[in-house]
């Protein structure tokens, strides 16, 4: 491809960003990773890493990155799908991300009064003869609203994925007596993987380094590798811990995206999955 | 298919209600003059007065909005280019280490990247304040934007860009006419969550900021100590109505007389 | 295409627009060229009207911004690139910056309202002589609770938090320092303990508390309290005083077996480029009427005796908020343990917490 050079220029700025942004904090943390308190050359920080308490971290880390990423995808799904089905779809689709610009630890302190023992809920509940319920500081309300912060991030890419559904393709899997449930799970949901994908991953990753809620919603009986890192460098002052974790949040990371990568690219996936 | 409609309305509106909820609780607590969050005493307008008393607190948000906008536009188009960029690599493995690279961002927690931000500033002797705080926007940003691109680029058919350049097209015409209009809708999906990210921000911009340039969100989580004041539900009152008649506004306007518009058109 | 030009052109108006706002606003409220102070301090944690008294008497321009936790405040002062006149560390902070030549010494002789300050409060043993910081408010470590929804336990003693009618009603704050303080204090050990076998006991204590932990929070505790969400919190006095105000069913009670006392210093950063601003503003902040009416304002605690002698006698008189020398002996003021045993405390919190779920 001929023009193959005129497009590196206009991506230069993109590199050097990863240069400056990417490269060189990483470079960063994985220096002082290999330092201890007083600034000499360690390994301890790795081995420390291996005991119980950061393994059974990192295992609850991923179990509720994976809860809160299934829970937005099955919400999101359906959303996206009846979104691109209404009449001003555009507009439906700003109102779901106008949420989001609101400030994030104000809305939590709102979660804390709607989830609260005098709160609307309770309230709600009482008036079916329901007594009050603990719904703060519980493994639901903490992904719910983990849910909730993410959501867009995960209806967006579906419904730029299913927007563009060819809805002839639907009709003609209806008429050669496909099923609803075949429809989907042979035609749609195929041709929309990409969107999920990017969803998951948009989801997921985040997800791992959650902080804030984990305390205000979770009351700290949820911990993540954020957290975690955030009190190393906070806290105890410790970088050179933090940084460790920070390194295999990374090296994570990178495995998560060869699993959710493309295998093939760009012209092929309409043929993908017949 | 009458039956599926009505769940579908039913289902969004469930979901509509949830995501507003929490936001018009806010709202609903700007008008107590009791002066917290805890009990309803009765309304007031007072908290509005106070909000248009405070220039200190106007200055902040009009910064906030300025960073915001600015920062989401340039990592927008930097994120745009950085996408074309990954998705025509020949080589697989190393468009997947970009790849990689490229959600480093999004998965290292606010206070690593803040430090390590802070840290590179000084370095580079760059003056905290609008400048460190823009670019550090600008620069977590930038993933998001490359996420949200990246699926709607890989969706493109490269015969059609074939096509496009077999009829004689510029390198330049098929950027503009073939593959822009094609990723649009993944552009300002892209664009919108970089504004997310920015108005959401509070650790990085901490870290970053000084010489009295501050943010909205840095400001709300100092006050978290002493307790937030319903000034700030006010405030938030008033940037929800705005932004929502914008966005109605801006919509409509940029709907007449146009045929469909807007972020998934596909043509 | 057409759009997206558009959009942009659109984007880059509104913020020259929203530039040349802000730009007006600076010039109106007149304080564009004066000599600044600029204040690090912690949110919420002053009268924003004594800023506009100080800015009118001295002629220096405030720039204020607020931070949320000392080490956050600690590592901005450290990287430089921003010079603050005035900052807020809490004592064992104070310490630190000592050790690592951050702070500049304090010229007694520009500070004559050093005298309206409470002689109990100077020459502690983090600043010996007063020579880098100056008080600013001080208070407890408590458990504040809520009688309507106990069936009249009190507080006196921290062992009455393992009580098993509790459950599930005790918050706690997000401090290593504290809880394991607590642990240490209900067995009669000093909260500076750096013995291990002492830690180890404090947390086996605290792990038998945990099934009366209802969550481990930080300033959301306030919040929760007033809404009578938990029945007891280990929080700080100042905290509690808040709560009380907004909540008269709740009380605040210190334990005897003891419990922490702390100070929150004003501190001239070595980075200050105004330090002749730095002295006046400190100076400015001791005057009677002023603490006086900061105190009022924010609620803590205050160190100003002249400034206790123009306040609400209800107020200064309760032994809750100003608890009489005597009972101050109780309490320990932490000690700089140093990053190793911050980082063991650290540790065995961490291992609380998740044994929580």
């Amino acid at each position: 491809m001929q023009n193959k050079n005129s497009k590196s220029i206009y991506s230069v700025p993109y590199f050097v960003w990863i240069l400056l942004f990417v490269i060189a904090p990483i470079a960063l943390i994985a220096y002082y990773s290999f330092l201890d308190l007083s600034g000499n050359f360690t390994l301890d920080n790795y081995k420390n890493f291996f005991t119980s308490v950061y393994l059974k971290l990192t295992l609850s880390s991923f179990w509720y990155a994976f809860l809160i990423t299934l829970f937005s995808l099955i919400v999101a799904y359906p959303t996206a799908y009846f979104l691109t089905k209404t009449k001003h779809k555009q507009l439906w689709l700003l109102l779901i991300i106008i949420p989001s610009w609101i400030n994030l630890l104000l809305k939590t302190y709102a979660f804390i009064g709607i989830f609260g023992l005098s709160g609307p809920i309770n309230a709600f509940l009482q008036v079916f003869g329901i007594s009050e319920q603990q719904i703060l500081f519980t493994d639901f309300s903490f992904i719910f609203v983990s849910v909730y912060i993410f959501i867009p991030f995960m209806i967006l890419p579906i419904f730029n994925a299913l927007d563009k559904l060819n809805p002839s393709l639907i009709d003609a899997s209806k008429d050669l007596g496909a099923s609803n449930w075949t429809t989907f799970s042979k035609v749609i949901f195929p041709l929309t993987i990409n969107g999920v994908k990017a969803g998951v991953q948009a989801v997921f990753i985040p997800s791992l380094s959650l902080f804030m809620i984990t305390r205000l919603i979770a009351g700290n009986k949820v911990i993540t590798l954020g957290t975690a890192i955030e009190q190393q460098f906070l806290v105890t002052q410790n970088w050179g811990m933090g940084s460790t974790i920070a390194v295999f949040l990374i090296i994570f990371m990178v495995i998560i995206m060869i699993i959710t990568g493309q295998r093939e690219k760009g012209a092929t996936s309409y043929g993908k999955n017949k | 298919m009458e039956k599926t409609s009505k769940f579908a309305k039913i289902y969004l509106a469930l979901v509509f209600i949830i995501l507003y909820a929490p936001i018009l609780y806010l709202i609903l607590y700007s008008f107590n003059s009791g002066g917290t969050m805890n009990s309803f005493d009765t309304f007031t307008w007072e908290h509005y007065a106070a909000v248009f008393s405070d220039t200190r607190l106007i200055m902040i948000l009009i910064n906030t909005v300025i960073v915001a906008l600015l920062s989401a536009l340039i990592a927008t188009i930097v994120g745009v280019f950085g996408a074309l960029g990954i998705v025509f690599m020949r080589n697989k493995s190393l468009r997947n280490s970009i790849l990689s690279l490229n959600n480093v961002l999004i998965v290292s927690p606010d206070v690593v990247i803040g430090a390590s931000f802070l840290i590179l500033f000084t370095m580079i002797g760059v003056k905290l304040g609008f400048a460190s705080v823009l670019i550090s926007h600008i620069a977590f940003s930038i993933p998001i934007v490359v996420l949200m691109v990246l699926p709607k680029l890989q969706e493109m058919n490269s015969s059609l860009i074939d096509a496009a350049a077999d009829l004689g097209a510029t390198r330049k015409d098929i950027l503009t006419r073939v593959i822009i209009p094609f990723i649009k809708p993944g552009i300002f999906v892209g664009f919108f969550m970089a504004l997310t990210y920015s108005l959401d921000d509070f650790a990085v911009t901490f870290f970053v900021t000084g010489n009295g340039f501050t943010t909205l969100s840095v400001e709300i989580y100092s006050m978290a100590r002493a307790g937030i004041t319903l000034t700030i539900n006010a405030l938030t009152g008033i940037i929800f109505v705005v932004t929502l008649l914008l966005v109605i506004g801006y919509y409509f306007v940029s709907q007449r007389g146009k045929k469909p518009v807007g972020l998934g058109v596909r043509k | 295409m057409k759009e997206i030009t558009r959009s942009v052109i659109a984007i880059i108006l509104v913020c020259i627009a929203l530039f040349f706002v802000n730009d007006y606003l600076n010039k109106s409220s007149g304080n564009a060229s004066n000599d600044a102070v600029t204040i690090y301090n912690w949110g919420e944690y002053i009268d924003p009207e004594l800023l506009t008294q100080f800015e009118e008497e001295s002629g220096y321009r405030v720039v204020y911004e607020t931070f949320d936790s000392n080490e956050a405040m600690m590592t901005k002062i450290e990287q430089g690139g921003t010079s603050y006149d005035i900052a807020v560390p809490s004592e064992y902070a104070i310490e630190t910056m000592k050790e690592n030549d951050l702070l500049l010494p304090i010229d007694h002789s520009k500070i004559p309202n050093l005298t309206n300050v409470d002689p109990y409060f100077l020459d502690l043993s983090f600043d010996p002589k007063n020579k880098y910081s100056v008080p600013y408010f001080w208070g407890t470590v408590g458990i504040v609770y809520n009688p309507a929804l106990l069936d009249g336990q009190t507080f006196e003693s921290w062992e009455a938090l393992w009580d098993l009618s509790l459950k599930g009603q005790i918050l706690l704050v997000d401090g290593s320092r504290e809880v394991i303080g607590m642990g240490l204090n209900s067995l009669g050990y000093s909260l500076n303990s750096t013995d291990e076998n002492e830690l180890q006991e404090a947390l086996d204590k605290l792990n038998k508390l945990t099934p009366n932990v209802k969550a481990i929070i930080g300033d959301e505790v306030t919040q929760l309290m007033v809404n009578e969400e938990a029945a007891v919190a280990l929080t700080w006095s100042g905290q509690a005083a808040d709560m009380m105000w907004e909540n008269e069913e709740l009380d605040f009670s210190i334990p005897q077996e003891g419990s922490n006392l702390w100070f929150d210093n004003m501190v001239i950063p070595k980075t200050a480029a105004n330090v002749e601003g730095a002295h006046a503003f400190i100076n400015f902040m001791l005057g009677a009427e002023v603490a006086a009416q900061n105190a009022d304002y924010v609620g803590y605690s205050t160190p100003n005796v002249a400034a206790i002698d123009l306040m609400d006698e209800e107020v200064t008189s309760d032994e809750r908020f100003y608890p009489s020398e005597e009972l101050r002996d109780n309490l320990e003021v932490y000690n700089n343990l140093g990053l190793e045993m911050l980082g063991v405390y650290n540790e065995l919190f961490l291992e609380f917490k998740m044994g929580m779920n």
